[in-house]
């Protein structure tokens, strides 16, 4: 070992010296033919001295067995294939036609070639043309922390000129010393470069180099415990992202459920059956954009969701016209007859567009993502997020400024009195119907991005949807708000250690719990409406 | 003596039931085993378990009847009671198996020796003996019904809120006994039962045991749930039900009131779900699923709350539809479910028994019309 790393070191140094001294390839390939590998050795070095480009070519095809001696004339080839090979001139590249294997005499390397040729093969990456290939290799060998790349690396450092090349360099070099037997300052210096790196390689660097009890592990040990606090922190960072993104979409699907059960008094069980009807008109307008105008898919939830308001919304006041009307006063059955619905809407679905999950597809100004730090933001959850708040606010801004807000806030606190006060609340209860299922039809396009669009895909939501309403009380936008980011976030920081589905349990146990402390949620409507 | 008082209050539906349910009783296991296998009259054991199974659900839906026909509380959760007295008969069906499982261990059920645990988790101790596990059948659906019913009542939660959490809590145990951890068979839940006290569960005679023993334990659930409610004490759940407040204010303690109820309640549906499970041969955590609780409140709702018979007669042709629907025409048989919820409760408050009550002129209104006490 020690030996070929002498060895490495001084034929890097000869490339480096002769480079310029342009000798005959052609020559030292030919003193490749013969049995001594001693010789060969010397061969390939010389090889490696010429500076030639073809060097990378021809040492390749040695290390794999494919570069080959025509019996005829010894003339030193390249081979392609199998049975009849194609060969072609080492030494010039020129195409030689086909050949006989037979008429071809391997040259035979034994490991410590392979070696050889390794370490020139990646000296010869380190001085590549290409910054890429550059960085590739750095990168690697920060990685694979093979000393004998040391010298080569050195001397590459010494040349390179692109500072983030010459960065990923010297974090490959103090990986290299840190395994080296290197003096322990430079030991200690180079634990701070391999720290500042700070990544995936770095802890798994370091943790190798932990162990022991010197001045160097020691800092080694140091370095780890910042290292791991940083990555516990963009780790809770990038939990609290998904948990936001998923409280969003909570918030997208029970924001309608907490409207009409303030409002109403109703529990909407088919609200999930109008999520599911929102996502499959996106699919509707995706094909018939398909169709029409492939140009404007990108702009297709645009048009969506418009639409998968107005046809929920229509929906929703149908049904409020058609079968809730008939119960109020009665909320069990209510919630009876809107399972009822929800199933046969579900089924409805079903035979409609099948059982199997619809493609919906993303927009491309919707893929992809943003990194910020450690932390990798992908663009459909913040358009989520986003999306879910803009709804929040209009949401908002409608029960504060406007006639239709005012009265169903009226009737919310109370319905006799809101009644007596010249409010039509019936037309009251079947707005707000309409709106509370149309709300659901755009969290639909929303969760189309995300999720399957099957028949189920409401009844994976009603549920969470349920929780977040008698969490955060009704009669309040805000309740729903800081229930559904709160559940949201409080599922994806227990998600780490307690598994997905513990999490889910507990947090619905949280809940239960919850309700008996306050059976109201947490912003519960004040005042004498609320005791019957 | 007992008996006597209760028949001196004559209830004809009731009694109809319970007439019927003893001609079942004896009429079916007749014409299982006497009646040969070619004759037009024979029930094969199949059509045996599948009313057996009905009979089951009957008793689910006759203790939802007991909560929210006479005392107002709508639980969308009584599933989990079903299915964790289920799970209580199969963890002592499984210990039945012995070494006669696939891997042969007498310790440890297949699914454990399947997971490499290498001794039995202490809740699974004791259930080698029927007499624990008939036992855990009532107290396990009692005590958890108990707790729940002790801290939802005591801070008034009720209406929606109430159906809400009781869907949550079944919710979560479903998740929770999908998970292998739990020790009690994950997703495949507990299956390949050998036999019960000795007697092979494939035999005729086990078969036809286990479906006078269904019989006999709704009977008995009938007469306990007659008992309750036409006592003093059934008089004062019908008041809750009619006018929570009011009743407090007469100086009652609704809570207690109402955690009785809903623990009894508990405890049948525990029964129900132990005699379900070595009829069907099976019981996985899909039986927690809410969509099942919920399917049980419209059984109940359709026979008509508020009488003791509706819920059995409402369970049982629900169930027979069901069965007939899903062979035979299988993508209608939810618009029909989904068409029956909305029916009943737009067109038949008091369900089927309620059309009964129609026609007998001057009877006891079944159910007072829905109560205003919507404001929450």
């Amino acid at each position: 070992m020690l030996l070929a790393v002498a060895l490495a070191t001084m034929l890097t140094i000869a490339l480096m010296v002769t480079h310029a001294m342009a000798a005959d390839l052609a020559t030292e390939i030919k003193s490749l033919d013969t049995s001594n590998f001693a010789q060969k050795e010397k061969a390939i070095a010389a090889i490696a001295a010429t500076g030639d480009a073809r060097v990378a070519a021809v040492l390749t095809a040695l290390n794999d067995n494919k570069l080959l001696i025509r019996k005829a004339d010894r003339l030193v080839v390249i081979a392609e294939g199998k049975g009849n090979v194609k060969i072609e001139n080492a030494a010039t590249g020129e195409a030689l036609g086909e050949a006989a294997e037979a008429d071809l005499d391997r040259i035979a390397i034994n490991n410590k070639i392979r070696r050889q040729i390794k370490v020139i093969l990646g000296g010869l990456t380190l001085f590549s043309d290409d910054p890429a290939v550059r960085l590739k290799a750095a990168d690697d060998l920060f990685r694979s922390r093979d000393l004998s790349s040391l010298q080569p690396l050195k001397d590459a450092l010494a040349k390179e000129q692109d500072p983030q090349v010459r960065q990923a360099m010297m974090e490959a070099l103090a990986a290299l010393t840190l395994v080296s037997d290197a003096p322990e300052a430079e030991k200690l210096a180079a634990v701070l470069t391999v720290k500042a790196r700070g990544d995936q390689d770095a802890i798994a660097l370091l943790s190798s180099v932990a162990q022991g009890s010197d001045a160097v592990a020691r800092a080694a040990t140091e370095a780890l415990t910042s290292l791991e606090w940083a990555r516990s922190f963009w780790d809770s960072l990038q939990n609290a992202v998904y948990g936001l993104s998923l409280g969003s979409v909570l918030l997208l699907a029970a924001i309608g459920l907490a409207i009409t059960f303030g409002v109403m008094g109703v529990i909407n069980m088919a609200h999930g059956e109008m999520v599911m009807i929102g996502a499959y008109v996106t699919f509707l307008v995706q094909e018939v954009i398909r169709g029409a105008a492939p140009d404007l898919l990108d702009q297709s939830l645009f048009i969506a969701v418009p639409l998968a308001f107005l046809v929920t919304a229509l929906i929703g006041i149908a049904i409020e016209r058609s079968i809730i009307r008939f119960l109020y006063g009665r909320p069990l059955e209510t919630l009876l007859a809107t399972w009822g619905l929800s199933l046969i809407l579900q089924q409805a679905i079903r035979s409609l567009f099948g059982p199997t999950n619809r493609e919906v597809s993303t927009p491309s100004w919707m893929s992809g993502s943003l990194e910020l730090g450690a932390l990798t933001l992908t663009a459909n959850r913040l358009a989520i997020i986003v999306f879910a708040l803009l709804v929040f606010v209009g949401l908002l801004l409608l029960l504060r400024h406007s006639r239709f807000g005012l009265e169903m806030r009226a009737v919310t606190q109370n319905r006799q009195m809101a009644s007596a006060m010249g409010i039509h609340t019936a037309r009251v209860d079947a707005l707000t119907f309409g709106l509370g299922s149309g709300i659901a039809g755009i969290a639909g396009v929303a969760l189309s991005q995300i999720d399957n669009v099957s028949p189920n895909l409401g009844q994976s939501y009603i549920i969470d949807s349920f929780m977040v309403v008698v969490f955060g009380g009704v009669g309040n936008l805000w309740g729903t708000l800081v229930a559904a980011l709160t559940l949201g976030i409080a599922n994806k920081f227990l998600e780490p250690f307690a598994g997905a589905v513990l999490g889910k349990i507990l947090v619905l146990v949280f809940i239960i719990l919850f309700i008996q402390k306050r059976p109201r949620g947490l912003f519960a409507l004040k005042g004498r409406a609320v005791e019957a | 003596m007992i008996a006597g008082r209760l028949l001196k209050i004559s209830d004809r539906g009731v009694l109809v039931t319970l007439a019927v349910i003893l001609i079942i009783a004896i009429l079916v296991p007749v014409l299982h085993l006497l009646v040969p296998p070619e004759s037009a009259f024979h029930i094969p054991a199949y059509a045996m378990a599948l009313i057996g199974k009905y009979l089951c659900y009957a008793m689910l839906a006759l203790s939802l009847d007991l909560i929210w026909g006479y005392c107002g509380i709508l639980s969308l959760g009584h599933g989990a009671f079903f299915a964790l007295g289920g799970y209580a008969m199969g963890m002592y069906l499984m210990r039945q198996i012995g070494s006669r499982g696939v891997y042969g261990n007498a310790e440890l059920p297949d699914f454990m020796v399947f997971l490499n645990w290498t001794e039995l988790p202490w809740y699974w101790h004791g259930f080698d003996s029927f007499a624990f596990a008939m036992f855990m059948v009532l107290f396990v659906p009692g005590v958890l019904a108990f707790l729940f019913g002790f801290f939802a009542f005591r801070s008034r939660v009720s209406g929606v809120h109430l159906s809400i959490i009781t869907q949550a809590l079944t919710f979560a145990l479903m998740l929770a006994f999908f998970r292998n951890d739990m020790g009690f068979g994950g997703n495949n839940g507990l299956t390949d039962f050998k036999d019960i006290l000795g007697f092979n569960l494939q035999a005729s005679g086990t078969r036809t045991a286990l479906f006078i023993a269904t019989c006999l334990a709704l009977g008995a659930s009938l007469l306990l749930c007659l008992a309750i409610t036409r006592s003093r004490l059934g008089v004062v759940l019908t008041a809750i039900r009619d006018a929570e407040s009011r009743t407090r204010f007469l100086g009652y303690r609704v809570e207690a009131f109402k955690l009785f109820a809903f623990t009894v309640s508990a405890c049948i549906a525990g029964v129900a779900g132990a005699l379900y499970v070595p009829q069907v041969g099976i019981i996985n955590p899909g039986e927690f699923a809410p969509a099942n609780s919920i399917e049980a409140v419209v059984w109940t709702a359709i026979g008509g709350r508020g009488t003791l018979f509706g819920p059995i007669l409402g369970a049982v042709l629900v169930n027979f539809a069901k069965s007939w629907f899903t062979s035979a025409l299988p993508e209608l048989w939810l618009f029909a479910l989904g068409g029956l919820f909305l029916a009943v409760t737009l067109f038949l408050p008091k369900g089927l028994a309620g059309l009964f009550d129609r026609k007998a002129a001057g009877g006891r209104r079944a159910v007072p019309a829905a109560q205003p006490e919507a404001a929450e």
